[in-house]
Protein backbone atom coordinates (compact mmCIF):
# COMPACT_ATOMS: atom_id res chain seq x y z
CA UNK A 1 0.00 0.00 0.00
CA UNK A 2 1.47 3.23 -0.68
CA UNK A 3 1.86 6.29 1.19
CA UNK A 4 -0.67 8.37 -0.98
CA UNK A 5 -3.09 5.38 -0.35
CA UNK A 6 -2.76 5.83 2.95
CA UNK A 7 -3.65 9.29 3.59
CA UNK A 8 -6.12 8.68 1.35
CA UNK A 9 -7.93 5.96 3.86
CA UNK A 10 -7.60 8.90 6.54
CA UNK A 11 -8.90 11.45 4.39
CA UNK A 12 -11.68 9.00 3.65
CA UNK A 13 -12.35 7.82 7.07
CA UNK A 14 -12.72 11.55 8.43
CA UNK A 15 -15.22 12.02 5.59
CA UNK A 16 -16.93 9.32 6.43
CA UNK A 17 -17.89 10.53 9.97
CA UNK A 18 -19.82 13.44 8.78
CA UNK A 19 -20.62 11.89 5.51
CA UNK A 20 -22.96 9.51 8.14
CA UNK A 21 -24.32 12.01 10.38
CA UNK A 22 -26.39 10.40 12.67
CA UNK A 23 -24.63 6.72 12.49
CA UNK A 24 -21.84 8.39 13.63
CA UNK A 25 -23.81 9.92 16.84
CA UNK A 26 -25.18 6.66 17.62
CA UNK A 27 -22.24 4.71 17.65
CA UNK A 28 -20.01 7.28 19.41
CA UNK A 29 -23.04 7.22 22.17
CA UNK A 30 -22.11 3.91 22.45
CA UNK A 31 -18.81 3.72 23.04
CA UNK A 32 -19.38 6.14 25.34
CA UNK A 33 -21.65 4.70 27.54
CA UNK A 34 -19.52 1.51 27.74
CA UNK A 35 -16.60 3.68 28.15
CA UNK A 36 -18.02 5.54 31.27
CA UNK A 37 -18.99 2.79 33.07
CA UNK A 38 -15.47 0.69 32.37
CA UNK A 39 -13.76 3.95 33.46
CA UNK A 40 -15.89 4.26 36.76
CA UNK A 41 -14.84 0.23 37.40
CA UNK A 42 -11.33 0.65 36.21
CA UNK A 43 -11.26 3.70 39.19
CA UNK A 44 -13.22 1.60 41.72
CA UNK A 45 -10.69 -1.46 40.95
CA UNK A 46 -7.56 0.50 40.58
CA UNK A 47 -8.01 2.48 43.86
CA UNK A 48 -9.38 -1.03 45.88
CA UNK A 49 -5.60 -2.51 44.76
CA UNK A 50 -3.96 0.72 46.08
CA UNK A 51 -5.49 -0.18 49.45
CA UNK A 52 -4.69 -3.55 49.27
CA UNK A 53 -1.72 -2.69 48.35
CA UNK A 54 -1.90 -0.12 51.00
CA UNK A 55 -2.58 -2.73 54.03
CA UNK A 56 -0.18 -5.14 52.32
CA UNK A 57 2.58 -2.51 53.24
CA UNK A 58 1.59 -2.00 56.71
CA UNK A 59 0.54 -5.21 58.18
CA UNK A 60 3.15 -6.56 59.93
CA UNK A 61 3.24 -9.12 63.13
CA UNK A 62 5.01 -8.25 65.95
CA UNK A 63 6.33 -11.24 67.99
CA UNK A 64 7.14 -10.81 71.59
CA UNK A 65 10.16 -12.61 73.06
CA UNK A 66 9.72 -13.98 76.90
CA UNK A 67 12.30 -11.83 78.68
CA UNK A 68 13.93 -15.74 80.12
CA UNK A 69 15.27 -16.32 76.05
CA UNK A 70 18.90 -15.65 75.63
CA UNK A 71 20.63 -15.29 73.26
CA UNK A 72 21.01 -18.31 71.77
CA UNK A 73 17.18 -18.86 72.02
CA UNK A 74 16.32 -15.38 70.57
CA UNK A 75 18.94 -16.01 67.38
CA UNK A 76 17.01 -19.87 66.72
CA UNK A 77 13.55 -17.90 66.98
CA UNK A 78 14.64 -15.83 64.23
CA UNK A 79 16.29 -18.58 62.23
CA UNK A 80 12.78 -20.42 62.51
CA UNK A 81 10.57 -17.35 61.82
CA UNK A 82 12.90 -17.06 58.33
CA UNK A 83 12.51 -20.53 57.11
CA UNK A 84 8.63 -20.12 57.04
CA UNK A 85 7.74 -20.03 52.99
CA UNK A 86 5.26 -16.94 53.36
CA UNK A 87 8.02 -14.57 55.57
CA UNK A 88 9.58 -12.02 53.54
CA UNK A 89 11.33 -10.32 56.40
CA UNK A 90 12.31 -10.76 59.84
CA UNK A 91 13.92 -8.03 62.00
CA UNK A 92 15.12 -8.02 65.66
CA UNK A 93 14.34 -5.06 67.62
CA UNK A 94 16.21 -5.31 70.80
CA UNK A 95 13.82 -3.89 73.78
CA UNK A 96 15.93 -0.56 74.18
CA UNK A 97 14.97 0.28 70.74
CA UNK A 98 11.72 -0.46 71.45
CA UNK A 99 11.69 2.19 74.73
CA UNK A 100 13.29 4.50 72.41
CA UNK A 101 10.52 4.67 69.84
CA UNK A 102 7.64 4.43 72.53
CA UNK A 103 9.02 7.48 73.77
CA UNK A 104 9.54 9.22 70.46
CA UNK A 105 6.11 7.58 69.38
CA UNK A 106 4.19 9.25 72.38
CA UNK A 107 5.89 12.82 72.26
CA UNK A 108 5.45 15.37 74.73
CA UNK A 109 4.29 12.65 77.46
CA UNK A 110 6.95 10.20 76.30
CA UNK A 111 9.24 11.60 78.74
CA UNK A 112 7.28 9.82 81.64
CA UNK A 113 8.70 6.94 79.89
CA UNK A 114 12.38 8.05 80.65
CA UNK A 115 11.81 6.49 83.92
CA UNK A 116 11.87 2.92 82.88
CA UNK A 117 15.05 3.43 80.95
CA UNK A 118 17.10 1.92 84.04
CA UNK A 119 14.52 -0.94 84.18
CA UNK A 120 13.04 -1.69 80.95
CA UNK A 121 9.50 -3.42 81.27
CA UNK A 122 9.33 -4.46 77.32
CA UNK A 123 10.46 -7.20 75.70
CA UNK A 124 12.42 -7.98 72.51
CA UNK A 125 10.52 -8.00 69.19
CA UNK A 126 10.85 -9.79 65.63
CA UNK A 127 9.01 -7.44 63.61
CA UNK A 128 8.13 -9.95 60.77
CA UNK A 129 7.02 -9.34 57.05
CA UNK A 130 4.86 -11.19 54.71
CA UNK A 131 5.04 -12.04 51.10
CA UNK A 132 1.07 -11.88 50.79
CA UNK A 133 -0.66 -10.16 53.41
CA UNK A 134 -3.81 -13.24 53.81
CA UNK A 135 -0.70 -14.97 54.85
CA UNK A 136 -0.32 -12.86 58.23
CA UNK A 137 -2.87 -14.49 60.31
CA UNK A 138 -1.81 -18.29 59.20
CA UNK A 139 1.93 -17.12 59.81
CA UNK A 140 1.11 -15.42 63.27
CA UNK A 141 -0.67 -18.38 65.04
CA UNK A 142 2.41 -20.47 63.43
CA UNK A 143 4.89 -18.16 65.56
CA UNK A 144 2.83 -18.03 68.47
CA UNK A 145 3.26 -21.64 69.30
CA UNK A 146 7.20 -21.41 69.58
CA UNK A 147 8.94 -21.77 72.44
CA UNK A 148 10.21 -18.56 74.19
CA UNK A 149 7.39 -16.35 72.01
CA UNK A 150 5.60 -14.60 75.00
CA UNK A 151 2.81 -12.99 72.28
CA UNK A 152 1.90 -12.45 69.28
CA UNK A 153 0.25 -8.70 67.74
CA UNK A 154 -0.91 -7.76 64.25
CA UNK A 155 -3.78 -5.97 65.06
CA UNK A 156 -5.94 -8.96 65.68
CA UNK A 157 -9.57 -8.27 64.46
CA UNK A 158 -8.64 -4.97 62.39
CA UNK A 159 -7.03 -6.89 59.89
CA UNK A 160 -9.30 -10.17 59.48
CA UNK A 161 -12.22 -7.00 58.62
CA UNK A 162 -10.13 -5.52 56.37
CA UNK A 163 -9.28 -8.53 54.55
CA UNK A 164 -13.28 -9.48 54.41
CA UNK A 165 -13.92 -5.48 52.83
CA UNK A 166 -11.25 -5.54 50.58
CA UNK A 167 -12.61 -9.62 49.08
CA UNK A 168 -16.12 -8.52 48.61
CA UNK A 169 -15.53 -5.57 46.69
CA UNK A 170 -12.94 -7.74 44.72
CA UNK A 171 -15.82 -9.94 44.22
CA UNK A 172 -18.40 -6.98 43.33
CA UNK A 173 -15.92 -5.92 41.09
CA UNK A 174 -15.89 -9.00 39.15
CA UNK A 175 -19.68 -9.01 39.18
CA UNK A 176 -19.59 -5.78 37.61
CA UNK A 177 -16.97 -6.41 35.05
CA UNK A 178 -19.01 -9.31 34.02
CA UNK A 179 -22.12 -7.31 33.33
CA UNK A 180 -20.34 -4.51 31.63
CA UNK A 181 -18.64 -6.74 29.18
CA UNK A 182 -21.96 -8.16 28.40
CA UNK A 183 -23.57 -3.80 28.66
CA UNK A 184 -20.49 -3.12 25.57
CA UNK A 185 -21.16 -6.09 23.97
CA UNK A 186 -25.03 -5.42 23.76
CA UNK A 187 -24.72 -2.04 22.86
CA UNK A 188 -21.82 -2.39 20.27
CA UNK A 189 -23.34 -5.04 18.71
CA UNK A 190 -26.69 -2.93 17.86
CA UNK A 191 -25.19 -0.42 16.55
CA UNK A 192 -23.16 -2.56 14.12
CA UNK A 193 -26.63 -4.53 13.67
CA UNK A 194 -27.98 -1.22 12.27
CA UNK A 195 -24.58 -0.05 10.59
CA UNK A 196 -24.87 -3.19 8.35
CA UNK A 197 -27.96 -2.65 6.85
CA UNK A 198 -26.32 0.51 5.75
CA UNK A 199 -22.99 -0.82 4.10
CA UNK A 200 -23.55 -3.89 2.78
CA UNK A 201 -24.80 -2.32 -0.55
CA UNK A 202 -21.57 0.08 -0.35
CA UNK A 203 -19.58 -2.80 0.10
CA UNK A 204 -21.21 -4.77 -2.76
CA UNK A 205 -20.66 -1.70 -5.37
CA UNK A 206 -16.93 -1.15 -3.67
CA UNK A 207 -16.26 -4.63 -4.97
CA UNK A 208 -18.16 -4.33 -8.27
CA UNK A 209 -15.72 -1.23 -9.50
CA UNK A 210 -12.39 -3.45 -8.72
CA UNK A 211 -11.87 -2.37 -4.86
CA UNK A 212 -10.06 -5.07 -3.34
CA UNK A 213 -10.92 -5.84 0.41
CA UNK A 214 -8.02 -4.66 2.04
CA UNK A 215 -8.57 -1.76 0.47
CA UNK A 216 -12.32 -1.49 1.47
CA UNK A 217 -12.04 -2.45 4.73
CA UNK A 218 -8.82 0.35 5.88
CA UNK A 219 -11.04 3.13 5.91
CA UNK A 220 -13.81 1.45 7.85
CA UNK A 221 -10.58 0.63 10.35
CA UNK A 222 -9.80 3.91 10.56
CA UNK A 223 -13.50 5.37 11.05
CA UNK A 224 -14.20 2.49 14.04
CA UNK A 225 -11.03 3.82 15.55
CA UNK A 226 -12.36 7.61 15.61
CA UNK A 227 -15.62 6.78 16.84
CA UNK A 228 -13.77 5.26 19.82
CA UNK A 229 -11.52 7.61 20.08
CA UNK A 230 -14.73 10.19 19.92
CA UNK A 231 -16.60 8.60 22.23
CA UNK A 232 -13.68 7.86 24.78
CA UNK A 233 -14.10 12.11 25.52
CA UNK A 234 -16.80 12.75 27.57
CA UNK A 235 -15.90 9.50 29.59
CA UNK A 236 -12.58 11.20 30.73
CA UNK A 237 -14.04 14.91 31.28
CA UNK A 238 -16.88 13.46 33.59
CA UNK A 239 -14.38 10.98 35.19
CA UNK A 240 -11.37 13.60 35.64
CA UNK A 241 -13.95 15.99 36.96
CA UNK A 242 -16.36 13.86 39.66
CA UNK A 243 -12.73 11.96 40.38
CA UNK A 244 -11.18 15.33 41.34
CA UNK A 245 -14.18 16.50 43.42
CA UNK A 246 -14.28 13.62 45.02
CA UNK A 247 -10.63 13.49 45.90
CA UNK A 248 -10.52 17.09 47.24
CA UNK A 249 -13.57 16.31 49.61
CA UNK A 250 -14.49 13.28 50.21
CA UNK A 251 -11.35 12.12 50.21
CA UNK A 252 -9.93 14.68 52.85
CA UNK A 253 -12.56 13.64 55.34
CA UNK A 254 -12.05 10.42 55.94
CA UNK A 255 -9.53 9.69 57.96
CA UNK A 256 -8.98 5.79 58.14
CA UNK A 257 -5.34 5.12 58.24
CA UNK A 258 -5.54 2.55 55.21
CA UNK A 259 -7.88 4.13 52.85
CA UNK A 260 -6.16 6.90 50.97
CA UNK A 261 -7.01 7.33 46.94
CA UNK A 262 -4.73 7.25 44.45
CA UNK A 263 -3.26 10.71 43.55
CA UNK A 264 -5.46 12.82 41.17
CA UNK A 265 -2.01 13.74 38.82
CA UNK A 266 -0.53 10.47 37.39
CA UNK A 267 -4.14 8.43 37.94
CA UNK A 268 -6.42 10.60 35.28
CA UNK A 269 -3.42 10.56 32.99
CA UNK A 270 -3.46 6.67 33.47
CA UNK A 271 -7.45 6.19 33.05
CA UNK A 272 -7.28 8.09 29.86
CA UNK A 273 -4.90 6.73 28.00
CA UNK A 274 -6.36 3.40 29.07
CA UNK A 275 -9.83 4.47 28.13
CA UNK A 276 -8.89 6.44 24.79
CA UNK A 277 -6.80 2.72 23.81
CA UNK A 278 -9.90 0.90 24.83
CA UNK A 279 -12.44 3.20 22.66
CA UNK A 280 -10.36 2.87 20.12
CA UNK A 281 -10.54 -1.20 20.12
CA UNK A 282 -14.16 -1.27 20.63
CA UNK A 283 -14.43 0.82 17.64
CA UNK A 284 -12.47 -1.46 15.28
CA UNK A 285 -13.64 -4.64 16.69
CA UNK A 286 -17.02 -3.20 15.82
CA UNK A 287 -16.30 -1.99 12.33
CA UNK A 288 -14.20 -5.22 11.97
CA UNK A 289 -17.81 -7.60 12.52
CA UNK A 290 -19.62 -5.38 10.41
CA UNK A 291 -17.32 -5.33 7.59
CA UNK A 292 -16.02 -9.18 7.99
CA UNK A 293 -19.25 -10.81 6.38
CA UNK A 294 -19.73 -8.96 3.36
CA UNK A 295 -16.16 -9.60 2.11
CA UNK A 296 -16.71 -12.97 0.40
CA UNK A 297 -12.83 -14.76 1.10
CA UNK B 1 -11.91 -11.19 -25.93
CA UNK B 2 -15.18 -12.98 -24.66
CA UNK B 3 -15.27 -16.24 -25.07
CA UNK B 4 -17.93 -18.78 -23.77
CA UNK B 5 -17.95 -22.69 -24.74
CA UNK B 6 -20.96 -25.33 -23.36
CA UNK B 7 -21.55 -22.57 -20.41
CA UNK B 8 -24.78 -23.97 -18.58
CA UNK B 9 -26.32 -21.76 -15.08
CA UNK B 10 -28.87 -23.25 -13.24
CA UNK B 11 -29.67 -21.25 -10.17
CA UNK B 12 -29.88 -22.64 -6.28
CA UNK B 13 -33.52 -22.78 -6.76
CA UNK B 14 -33.08 -24.89 -9.67
CA UNK B 15 -34.03 -22.61 -12.21
CA UNK B 16 -31.85 -23.37 -15.44
CA UNK B 17 -31.55 -19.73 -16.56
CA UNK B 18 -28.99 -20.81 -19.51
CA UNK B 19 -28.56 -23.94 -21.21
CA UNK B 20 -25.53 -24.49 -23.37
CA UNK B 21 -23.94 -21.66 -24.10
CA UNK B 22 -21.22 -21.09 -26.97
CA UNK B 23 -19.89 -17.27 -28.00
CA UNK B 24 -17.09 -15.38 -28.84
CA UNK B 25 -16.86 -11.55 -28.91
CA UNK B 26 -13.40 -10.51 -30.28
CA UNK B 27 -11.85 -7.25 -29.49
CA UNK B 28 -13.56 -3.64 -30.87
CA UNK B 29 -16.78 -5.68 -31.27
CA UNK B 30 -20.15 -3.86 -30.58
CA UNK B 31 -22.62 -6.24 -29.28
CA UNK B 32 -27.09 -6.37 -28.18
CA UNK B 33 -28.10 -9.46 -26.29
CA UNK B 34 -32.04 -9.18 -27.01
CA UNK B 35 -34.54 -11.33 -26.18
CA UNK B 36 -38.08 -11.76 -23.93
CA UNK B 37 -37.76 -11.05 -20.17
CA UNK B 38 -36.68 -13.41 -18.41
CA UNK B 39 -34.95 -15.68 -21.20
CA UNK B 40 -31.21 -15.32 -19.03
CA UNK B 41 -29.42 -11.50 -20.74
CA UNK B 42 -28.92 -10.65 -16.98
CA UNK B 43 -27.34 -13.90 -15.84
CA UNK B 44 -25.21 -13.95 -19.02
CA UNK B 45 -24.10 -10.53 -18.55
CA UNK B 46 -23.32 -11.20 -14.72
CA UNK B 47 -21.35 -14.08 -16.08
CA UNK B 48 -18.82 -12.17 -17.70
CA UNK B 49 -18.07 -9.58 -15.04
CA UNK B 50 -17.83 -12.54 -12.62
CA UNK B 51 -21.08 -11.53 -10.27
CA UNK B 52 -22.56 -14.96 -11.20
CA UNK B 53 -20.43 -18.38 -11.48
CA UNK B 54 -21.51 -21.03 -14.24
CA UNK B 55 -22.65 -24.25 -13.08
CA UNK B 56 -20.32 -25.67 -16.15
CA UNK B 57 -18.68 -24.86 -18.79
CA UNK B 58 -16.05 -22.07 -19.31
CA UNK B 59 -15.54 -18.74 -19.76
CA UNK B 60 -12.39 -16.43 -20.69
CA UNK B 61 -12.66 -12.63 -20.05
CA UNK B 62 -9.16 -10.75 -21.43
CA UNK B 63 -7.61 -13.79 -21.42
CA UNK B 64 -8.60 -14.77 -17.59
CA UNK B 65 -9.86 -17.45 -17.09
CA UNK B 66 -12.66 -17.19 -14.57
CA UNK B 67 -13.71 -20.82 -13.51
CA UNK B 68 -9.75 -20.34 -12.06
CA UNK B 69 -10.36 -16.75 -10.82
CA UNK B 70 -10.24 -16.87 -6.63
CA UNK B 71 -12.23 -14.78 -4.71
CA UNK B 72 -10.12 -12.40 -3.79
CA UNK B 73 -8.53 -11.96 -7.19
CA UNK B 74 -12.13 -10.62 -8.60
CA UNK B 75 -11.84 -7.00 -7.94
CA UNK B 76 -8.39 -7.10 -9.58
CA UNK B 77 -9.69 -8.83 -12.84
CA UNK B 78 -12.64 -5.98 -12.79
CA UNK B 79 -10.42 -3.49 -12.81
CA UNK B 80 -9.89 -4.12 -16.73
CA UNK B 81 -13.42 -4.31 -16.99
CA UNK B 82 -16.07 -1.59 -17.42
CA UNK B 83 -19.56 -2.51 -15.77
CA UNK B 84 -23.07 -0.08 -16.47
CA UNK B 85 -25.44 -1.21 -14.36
CA UNK B 86 -29.22 -0.89 -14.66
CA UNK B 87 -29.84 0.21 -11.23
CA UNK B 88 -26.51 2.74 -11.69
CA UNK B 89 -25.30 1.14 -8.34
CA UNK B 90 -23.36 4.10 -7.06
CA UNK B 91 -22.60 5.22 -3.80
CA UNK B 92 -24.79 7.52 -1.98
CA UNK B 93 -22.77 8.86 0.18
CA UNK B 94 -20.23 10.44 -2.16
CA UNK B 95 -20.70 12.94 -4.91
CA UNK B 96 -20.58 12.59 -8.37
CA UNK B 97 -17.34 13.21 -8.70
CA UNK B 98 -15.77 11.02 -5.69
CA UNK B 99 -18.10 8.09 -6.81
CA UNK B 100 -15.94 8.22 -10.52
CA UNK B 101 -12.93 8.57 -8.83
CA UNK B 102 -13.30 5.80 -6.52
CA UNK B 103 -12.59 3.80 -9.20
CA UNK B 104 -9.43 5.30 -9.65
CA UNK B 105 -8.31 5.36 -6.36
CA UNK B 106 -8.54 1.48 -6.12
CA UNK B 107 -5.93 1.38 -8.70
CA UNK B 108 -3.97 3.80 -6.38
CA UNK B 109 -3.55 6.62 -9.05
CA UNK B 110 -1.83 10.05 -8.70
CA UNK B 111 -4.94 12.38 -7.19
CA UNK B 112 -3.74 14.82 -9.78
CA UNK B 113 -4.46 12.01 -12.68
CA UNK B 114 -7.76 11.32 -10.87
CA UNK B 115 -8.85 14.86 -11.36
CA UNK B 116 -7.90 15.46 -14.71
CA UNK B 117 -9.31 12.02 -15.94
CA UNK B 118 -12.11 12.11 -13.61
CA UNK B 119 -13.11 15.57 -15.00
CA UNK B 120 -12.44 14.38 -18.66
CA UNK B 121 -14.87 11.61 -18.59
CA UNK B 122 -17.63 13.31 -16.78
CA UNK B 123 -16.93 16.47 -19.83
CA UNK B 124 -17.67 13.36 -21.84
CA UNK B 125 -21.27 12.06 -20.24
CA UNK B 126 -22.25 16.09 -19.74
CA UNK B 127 -22.20 16.08 -16.15
CA UNK B 128 -18.98 18.18 -15.36
CA UNK B 129 -21.02 20.85 -13.86
CA UNK B 130 -22.94 18.70 -11.56
CA UNK B 131 -19.52 16.68 -9.94
CA UNK B 132 -20.51 18.34 -6.70
CA UNK B 133 -23.97 16.44 -6.45
CA UNK B 134 -25.32 13.65 -5.01
CA UNK B 135 -26.14 10.64 -6.91
CA UNK B 136 -29.80 11.43 -4.92
CA UNK B 137 -29.63 15.26 -7.11
CA UNK B 138 -29.46 13.20 -10.17
CA UNK B 139 -32.25 12.29 -12.57
CA UNK B 140 -31.84 8.76 -13.45
CA UNK B 141 -30.53 9.72 -16.86
CA UNK B 142 -28.03 11.43 -15.56
CA UNK B 143 -27.13 8.95 -12.69
CA UNK B 144 -26.92 6.72 -15.62
CA UNK B 145 -24.45 8.54 -17.38
CA UNK B 146 -22.34 8.65 -14.09
CA UNK B 147 -22.02 5.18 -13.94
CA UNK B 148 -21.10 4.97 -17.60
CA UNK B 149 -18.63 7.74 -16.47
CA UNK B 150 -17.25 5.06 -14.09
CA UNK B 151 -17.23 2.25 -16.15
CA UNK B 152 -15.05 3.99 -18.79
CA UNK B 153 -12.86 6.40 -16.22
CA UNK B 154 -10.01 3.43 -16.27
CA UNK B 155 -10.30 2.80 -20.01
CA UNK B 156 -10.75 -0.39 -19.93
CA UNK B 157 -10.60 -2.82 -23.03
CA UNK B 158 -14.19 -4.04 -22.66
CA UNK B 159 -17.85 -2.08 -21.16
CA UNK B 160 -20.41 -4.60 -19.89
CA UNK B 161 -24.05 -2.60 -19.94
CA UNK B 162 -27.53 -4.27 -18.71
CA UNK B 163 -30.18 -2.32 -19.81
CA UNK B 164 -28.08 0.94 -19.71
CA UNK B 165 -31.45 2.68 -21.06
CA UNK B 166 -33.92 0.74 -19.51
CA UNK B 167 -35.26 3.53 -17.12
CA UNK B 168 -34.60 6.36 -19.73
CA UNK B 169 -37.09 8.35 -22.12
CA UNK B 170 -36.29 8.03 -25.89
CA UNK B 171 -34.18 10.87 -26.16
CA UNK B 172 -31.81 10.56 -23.06
CA UNK B 173 -31.35 7.15 -24.05
CA UNK B 174 -30.15 8.12 -27.60
CA UNK B 175 -27.73 10.19 -25.28
CA UNK B 176 -26.57 7.31 -23.53
CA UNK B 177 -26.26 5.34 -26.95
CA UNK B 178 -24.12 8.02 -28.53
CA UNK B 179 -21.28 8.13 -25.38
CA UNK B 180 -21.48 3.91 -25.48
CA UNK B 181 -21.00 4.23 -29.27
CA UNK B 182 -17.79 6.99 -29.32
CA UNK B 183 -16.39 4.48 -26.42
CA UNK B 184 -16.41 1.84 -29.40
CA UNK B 185 -15.41 3.94 -31.93
CA UNK B 186 -12.16 4.18 -29.61
CA UNK B 187 -11.51 0.58 -29.84
CA UNK B 188 -13.74 -0.72 -26.55
CA UNK B 189 -15.57 -3.58 -26.58
CA UNK B 190 -19.58 -3.06 -25.82
CA UNK B 191 -22.02 -5.22 -24.59
CA UNK B 192 -25.11 -4.01 -23.85
CA UNK B 193 -28.25 -6.13 -22.77
CA UNK B 194 -31.51 -4.10 -23.74
CA UNK B 195 -35.07 -4.02 -24.84
CA UNK B 196 -34.75 -1.09 -26.69
CA UNK B 197 -36.12 -2.02 -30.28
CA UNK B 198 -36.02 1.52 -31.58
CA UNK B 199 -32.04 1.82 -30.93
CA UNK B 200 -31.05 -1.99 -31.95
CA UNK B 201 -33.15 -0.86 -35.18
CA UNK B 202 -31.57 2.34 -36.02
CA UNK B 203 -27.81 2.03 -34.44
CA UNK B 204 -27.14 -1.02 -36.63
CA UNK B 205 -24.49 -4.02 -34.91
CA UNK B 206 -24.01 -7.17 -34.31
CA UNK B 207 -26.83 -9.02 -32.72
CA UNK B 208 -27.52 -11.99 -30.18
CA UNK B 209 -30.96 -13.28 -29.19
CA UNK B 210 -31.08 -15.15 -26.28
CA UNK B 211 -34.63 -17.22 -25.51
CA UNK B 212 -34.94 -20.03 -22.93
CA UNK B 213 -31.23 -19.84 -22.01
CA UNK B 214 -30.59 -20.60 -25.68
CA UNK B 215 -28.95 -18.03 -28.31
CA UNK B 216 -31.47 -18.49 -31.25
CA UNK B 217 -29.57 -16.17 -33.47
CA UNK B 218 -26.24 -14.06 -34.03
CA UNK B 219 -26.32 -12.21 -36.45
CA UNK B 220 -24.16 -9.02 -37.56
CA UNK B 221 -26.01 -5.76 -38.18
CA UNK B 222 -29.45 -7.71 -36.63
CA UNK B 223 -32.56 -6.26 -36.12
CA UNK B 224 -34.58 -7.01 -32.45
CA UNK B 225 -36.76 -9.03 -34.15
CA UNK B 226 -39.42 -8.61 -31.31
CA UNK B 227 -42.70 -7.09 -31.24
CA UNK B 228 -43.44 -4.86 -28.37
N1 LIG C 1 -30.46 -14.73 -8.36
C1 LIG C 1 -31.36 -15.58 -8.96
N2 LIG C 1 -31.78 -16.66 -8.28
C2 LIG C 1 -32.65 -17.51 -8.86
N3 LIG C 1 -33.16 -17.36 -10.07
C3 LIG C 1 -32.78 -16.30 -10.80
C4 LIG C 1 -31.86 -15.36 -10.28
N4 LIG C 1 -31.65 -14.41 -11.20
C5 LIG C 1 -32.41 -14.75 -12.26
N5 LIG C 1 -33.07 -15.88 -12.04
C6 LIG C 1 -33.96 -16.57 -12.97
O1 LIG C 1 -33.24 -16.86 -14.13
C7 LIG C 1 -34.01 -16.61 -15.29
C8 LIG C 1 -33.31 -15.60 -16.18
O2 LIG C 1 -33.25 -14.34 -15.51
P1 LIG C 1 -32.51 -13.09 -16.11
O3 LIG C 1 -32.50 -12.05 -15.06
O4 LIG C 1 -31.20 -13.51 -16.63
O5 LIG C 1 -33.48 -12.68 -17.28
P2 LIG C 1 -33.43 -11.43 -18.24
O6 LIG C 1 -33.33 -11.96 -19.61
O7 LIG C 1 -32.39 -10.48 -17.79
O8 LIG C 1 -34.87 -10.78 -18.02
P3 LIG C 1 -35.29 -9.24 -18.08
O9 LIG C 1 -35.36 -8.88 -19.51
O10 LIG C 1 -36.64 -9.21 -17.46
O11 LIG C 1 -34.25 -8.47 -17.31
C9 LIG C 1 -35.36 -16.12 -14.80
O12 LIG C 1 -36.25 -17.22 -14.84
C10 LIG C 1 -35.12 -15.70 -13.37
O13 LIG C 1 -36.25 -15.96 -12.59
MG1 LIG D 1 -32.32 -8.52 -16.96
Amino acid sequence: MSFRTIKRHFRESGKSLTRNGWMTFASISAVTVTLLLVGVFFVIMMNLNHIADNIQKDVEIRVHLDPSADAANKELIGQKINQITAVDSAKFSPKEKELTNLIKDMGSDGKTFKLFEQDNPLSDVYVVKTKKPTDVIKTAKTIEKYQYVQSVKYGQGYVEKMFNVVEVARNIGIVLIIALLFTAMFLISNTIKITIVARRREIEIMRLVGATNSFIRWPFFLEGAWLGILGAIVPIAVIAGVYSYIYDTVGKNIQIKFVELLQVNPFIIQISIILVLLGALIGVWGSVMSVRKFLKV
Amino acid sequence: MIEMSQVNKTYPNGVTALNGINIKIDKGEFVYVVGPSGAGKSTFIKLMYREEKPTTGTITVNGVQLSKLRNTRVPLFRRNLGVVFQDYKLLPTLTVFENVAYAMEVVEEHPKDIKKRVMEVLDLVGLKHKARMLPTELSGGEQQRVSIARSIVNSPQVVIADEPTGNLDPETSWEIMNILEAINNRGTTVVMATHNRDIVNNLKRRVIAIESGRIVRDEQQGEYGYEL
